[in-house]
């Protein structure tokens, strides 16, 4: 019990929770936007894959890191495309194309790297973002470690929260989005393109995935890897239920979850660790995930179009 | 633009349409081959030998099929009923366990075969039960459930290689100890590398087909799967037809384990399946989810993974073009199948 309180109250500890909490937090508010708009986009996993690769490929063929970030959102944003295109204007099942949508980005990831690098048996490095230095605050004695060392690429995640929240809910084209995903007819009798709103939302929270891919090899690490995603779309989805579609509680989920996988981490080092098999502290993220699912059933607020697909003059 | 139902679509339309999307994932194949400086046509021929091109090829192919038709299976019947499992992984994984559990002495001849293979059922069931349980009476998403299993399960399998199920002859590899030859599948013809599993597996497509053509079960899973509302109207007890799908998907899954454990390998190690659960989905959307169409559909995915090997060893083109293709034609069939019904009009 001691050693979990030392862990608790460590500033290198909650670093680590707002560093783990990043790419969720891009990820997450990229799943939330389509499925506000009524799009459910299992193409994350894969989006994130691809988020992951592009953006570290870009900076080490020479791009800055931002150069680095700016291609993983526009290969985000094309896989969004091919997503929203089949789901919304063709009105497919969003399950079955968003498991394809996964499969094909994770293979192209997978297939673009060993035509790029066929040799290579350890992955090269590139230099990644490094941790700001904040007059003042980064000196601070622990908030200074713990809240104040973070990458660009962090600050960039929690602002992407922000503005999340701010244009669902203070801007015209947030509240368009939202009543795409309540109500799509009312929207059409309003003028506007139910297609339009979807498609953008669908595009524009797929860029956001690749961004919180791009976190995890230009900020966290600094190489790319087969299989270093490792099923962090699926507990982004269950981030969303856990915030019930609201960007607050799902950042507030976000850093919840990821301070537990920042404590099973330095768990496995303690006496804990020595008796516990390591795999169960693996997959704590795991179960955690299903029981915020089971959680939050009762009271979830599911946008009421979600999974349905709408075509004019239908009715 | 938008879609407009064809009250009577053509045969050209509903055969040619199907051609047309395995046309366009040939074409991408190609264009694969040309970014990766390959001769297109030569790789497309070097995938087909691979495949096909020798009584060993062959063997190969149909091996690789047999996990491919049992997950296949497991997807169609779920999918049949809108009952998105896509935890075959892991029901395939706890199939394996029981496998090796009761196939490493604690049951000897004849009982140990058909004793494992119903437990094994058993427990790809019973883990399939979970995440329906949770969606009849709490409304939660099957689809994130049985995904999250997925990496639960091989955290589970590995524990188990690393612990209790630990070969302590395995030189430090994470495998279990080998089944006893009693425990395993005998092979179709002696000294051809192709065991029963895969006419087992061919037996279950067929089991299949009947359950859902001359069953009321069958029709049951057919109405909830095309309108639930509809089927509750009718006084169908809709969430018993879906925790009964669940069952026989998730059973079907973990044959796949079984086999693989019983038939091919005799242990269990974490690489007992590159993804035959997610592929399973690939193979039941390519049949149109129709079980006897399985069996065709997982003998030519099997056929493109297992010719890919072989062309990129010779062409150097990177092995992952063959899930690559096989997304892609995934997504090119589900528009080709809905352009068979759908006619896209402008306004």
């Amino acid at each position: 019990m001691t050693e979990i309180i030392d862990i608790l109250i460590s500033a290198s500890f909650w670093a680590a929770v707002i560093r783990i909490a990043s790419p969720l937090i891009l990820a997450t508010m990229g799943e939330l936007i389509c499925e506000r708009a009524g799009v459910l986009n299992l193409g994350i996993e894969g989006i994130i894959v691809i988020g992951a690769f592009t953006g570290w490929m870009a900076v080490y063929q020479g791009m800055p890191l931002w150069g680095g970030v700016a291609v993983a959102m526009l290969a985000g944003m094309l896989f969004g495309l091919l997503h929203s295109t089949l789901t919304v204007p063709f009105g497919l099942s969003q399950h079955v194309v968003g498991l394809g949508v996964t499969l094909f980005a994770t293979a192209a990831a997978s297939f673009a790297y060993r035509l790029m690098l066929p040799e290579v048996t350890s992955p090269p490095k590139i230099q990644p973002f490094q941790p700001l230095d904040i007059p003042v605050l980064s000196d601070l004695p622990w908030l200074g470690q713990a809240l104040f060392s973070q990458t660009a690429l962090t600050w960039a995640a929690f602002a992407v929260a922000g503005i999340v929240a701010f244009t669902l809910y203070r801007t015209p084209l947030g509240l368009a989005v939202r009543a795409v995903g309540e109500n799509p007819a009312a929207v059409e009798a309003q003028g506007l393109s139910v297609t339009g709103l979807r498609m953008g939302a669908v595009m524009v929270g797929s860029g956001l995935m690749a961004v919180g891919g791009a976190f995890l090899t230009l900020s966290a690490f600094s190489s790319f890897f087969f299989e270093m995603v490792n099923g962090r779309g699926w507990i982004c989805i269950a981030l969303v239920v856990f915030g019930a579609w609201k960007p607050g509680k799902a950042v507030l989920g976000a850093i919840l979850f990821a301070a537990f996988d920042a404590l099973q981490i330095r768990l496995q080092q303690t006496s804990m660790g020595a008796v516990l098999p390591y795999q169960l502290f693996l997959a704590l993220p795991f179960i955690l995930s299903i029981l915020a699912l089971i959680l939050m059933s009762r009271r979830a607020e599911v946008p009421a179009a979600l999974m349905v697909p709408y075509n004019k003059g239908e009715r | 633009m938008r879609l407009e139902p064809i009250a009577n679509p053509t045969a050209a339309r509903r055969l040619g349409l199907p051609v047309l999307a395995i046309a366009a994932t040939m074409l991408i194949a190609m264009v694969l081959a040309l970014i990766a400086g390959a001769n297109p046509f030569a790789v497309l021929g070097q995938i087909a030998r691979g495949a096909l091109g020798s009584k060993l090829a062959i063997l190969e192919t149909l091996n690789r099929a047999t996990p491919l038709i049992f997950t296949g299976l497991a997807v169609a019947v779920a999918f049949r009923a809108k009952l998105w499992n896509i935890g075959a992984e892991a029901q395939l994984y706890a199939g394996a366990i029981l496998t090796v559990v009761l196939g490493t002495g604690a049951l000897g001849a004849p009982l140990v075969l058909p004793l494992s293979a119903l437990a094994a059922m058993l427990a790809g069931a019973a883990l399939l039960l979970g995440p329906v349980l949770l969606k009849t009476r709490l409304g939660v998403d099957e689809v994130v459930t049985t995904l999250l299993l997925n990496f639960i399960m091989l955290l589970f399998v590995s524990y188990l290689l690393e612990g209790p199920m630990k070969d302590p002859m395995g030189m430090g590899w994470p495998k279990s100890p080998a089944l006893i030859p009693e425990a395993r599948l005998p092979r179709i013809v002696d000294g051809l590398r192709l065991h029963w599993g895969f006419a087992l597996a061919i037996l279950a497509a067929i089991v299949v087909w009947v359950i859902q053509t001359r069953t009321a079960l069958g029709f049951e899973i057919r109405a909830v799967g095309q309108n639930p509302e509809a089927a509750r109207f009718a006084g169908m007890p809709v969430n018993v037809v879906l925790i009964k799908t669940a069952l026989l998907s998730g059973g079907l899954a973990a044959l796949a384990g079984w086999s693989q454990v019983a038939g091919l390998k005799g242990h269990l190690s974490l690489d007992l399946s590159p993804g035959f659960g997610y592929t399973g989905i690939i193979v039941a959307m390519l049949a149109l989810l129709h079980p006897l169409g399985v069996v065709v559909t997982a003998i030519f995915v099997a056929g493109i993974f297992v010719g890919s090997d072989a062309m990129s060893r010779a062409a150097g083109v990177p092995t992952y073009i063959a899930d690559m293709l096989m997304a892609t034609a995934l997504l090119c069939m589900v528009l080709a199948i809905l352009l068979t019904k759908f006619r896209v009009v402008r306004g």
